[in-house]
């Protein structure tokens, strides 16, 4: 059984003039242990598929089961409690600004009724898993971008996910930070057995970490595959069209090294 | 008068008019808060819209504040009495200063806690928290600097009203600038009064920023 499985999921999102359709009857599976990517162009509705994984979006159409279990037949107390395997990452990191890095770590934990000693003791694990144990007392505004997100997968592991969403979570860093946050990604995918759903306008980030990758192009799933043989021999004009772009930035990185 | 009566008057003045203030921006908060944290929520893009709702608590909000504190304070003389068993002195002003506190203080509630991110939001919701645990441990405490500058300015409104309510006999400082001032041409003692008003304003304002730049985290240390 898939631990994520979207079922003719559609999504229209109401507007004045005429209702846009942000997904048109999804169909996808994500296995167990894998790296999954979703790519696509700004507009092609990534985000908000990722958000119907966890319902912080909820489908206009269709079934999501996350293990079996559909998501929109669960009571509100279930779905919190289902909420808690699925753990999310985002672009601009959504830390509590208020807090200081190891509470930000034990807000899941608060959330689920741990106790503070416990939460604590807990989330100096986490913080050192990341790389940011001296960093614990920190507030959020003192840190980097990259430093940021692995506060947030921190947090994240915190939960004890069997899931990880991300959010264009490399969207807002620099190239070499981008790296660094990746492997620490497919480090956790590794060591812990979790599942990552990536979703990213990146073709580096899908060649780098995913496993298999799906391609969205206006809310219409294009082509799903092993990342090699969709980057070998792509069918869609989506996927050719991101791979077409990659070419291009590479080129001119090229060039730009020429001169 | 005679130097040691006015000051005796001066300080029981300040008592009776922080007494008035303090009193009543805290009921005005006990209406107000839970008032702006359902607007905010109620709201469309709040957490859970409702459109019925946010629509009478806007309006009657409006109404509250379009009342001009003077009118009001006459307007509800019958219920202040139904209260406190009488429509003048200084716990009787109470009732019109927390009314014409409340939909003023919701209104900042409202304004600060729509400033909280909404990716903050949804990353608490995507944790699994509920809406009580949304409300308390994400809006409100994120928006704290916001919500103390909005004490901050909510006493200092309700200092000004206080000193209004002695036209009717309101008691405080605003009373004795009245009575003496005013209605037994003794301006000395009124320029006394209002240097006194002036000072509390200032105390007010400057312990209020204070507070609200210590606890926020935002800026490094």
């Amino acid at each position: 059984m898939s631990i994520i499985e979207l079922k003719n999921v559609s999504k229209t999102f109401d507007a004045k003039k005429s209702n846009i359709h942000a997904l048109s009857n999804i169909d996808l599976c994500v296995e167990e242990g894998e790296i999954f990517g979703v790519i696509g162009l700004s507009g092609a509705g990534k985000s908000t598929l990722v958000r119907c994984m966890n319902l912080l979006e909820k489908p206009t159409d269709g079934e999501i089961l996350i293990d079996g279990k559909n998501l929109l037949k669960l009571s509100n107390r279930e779905l919190r409690l289902m909420r808690r395997e699925i753990g999310m990452i985002f672009q601009h990191f959504n830390l509590l600004m208020q807090r200081n890095v190891l509470d930000n770590v034990c807000f899941p934990m608060e959330i689920a009724g741990v106790s503070k000693a416990e939460a604590r003791k807990r989330a100096k694990q986490y913080l050192d898993i990341v790389g940011l144990s001296d960093k614990a007392k920190a507030y959020p505004v003192q840190l980097s971008g990259g430093q940021k997100q692995r506060v947030a997968i921190a947090r994240t592991l915190a939960s004890n996910p069997r899931i990880i969403l991300c959010d264009e979570a490399t969207s807002a860093l620099d190239p070499q930070t981008t790296g660094t946050i990746l492997n620490l990604l497919k480090q956790i995918n590794k060591e812990y057995q979790i599942t990552v759903v990536v979703i990213t306008h990146e073709m580096r980030v899908v060649e780098e970490i995913c496993d298999r990758v799906a391609v969205l192009d206006h809310g219409v799933l294009a082509e799903v595959g092993d990342v090699k043989e969709v980057f070998k021999a792509p069918k869609s004009n989506a996927a050719k069209a991101l791979l077409l772009e990659r070419k291009i930035k590479q080129l001119e990185g090229d060039v730009a090294n020429d001169i | 008068m005679i130097f040691k009566d006015m000051m005796t008057m001066l300080a029981e003045g300040t008592r009776d008019t922080l007494y008035m203030v303090l009193i009543s921006t805290l009921l005005g908060y006990v209406i107000g808060l839970p008032l702006g944290i359902l607007l905010t929520i109620s709201d469309v893009d709040g957490i859970s819209p409702n459109k019925v709702l946010y629509k009478i608590l806007d309006i009657i909000i409006n109404i509250t504040r379009s009342i001009p504190f003077l009118i009001l304070l006459i307007l509800i003389m019958p219920f202040t009495k139904l209260v406190v068993g009488k429509s003048y002195g200084t716990t009787a002003t109470i009732v019109p200063l927390t009314i014409a506190a409340a939909p003023l203080i919701a209104r900042m509630v409202e304004s600060s806690l729509k400033e909280v991110d909404k990716g903050v939001i949804e990353a608490a919701f995507s944790m699994g928290a509920g809406g009580f645990t949304i409300i308390w441990k994400v809006m409100v405490t994120e928006a704290r600097t916001s919500l103390l500058v909005g004490v901050t300015i909510a006493l200092g409104t309700i200092l000004g009203y206080s000193a209004m309510a002695g036209v009717i006999g309101g008691g405080g400082l605003g009373d004795i600038a009245i009575r003496y001032g005013y209605y037994r041409y003794e301006t000395g003692v009124m320029i006394v009064t209002v240097a006194v008003l002036v000072v509390l304003m200032q105390v007010l304002q400057w312990a209020g920023m204070l507070i609200s730049k210590k606890i926020d985290r935002r800026r490094g240390k």
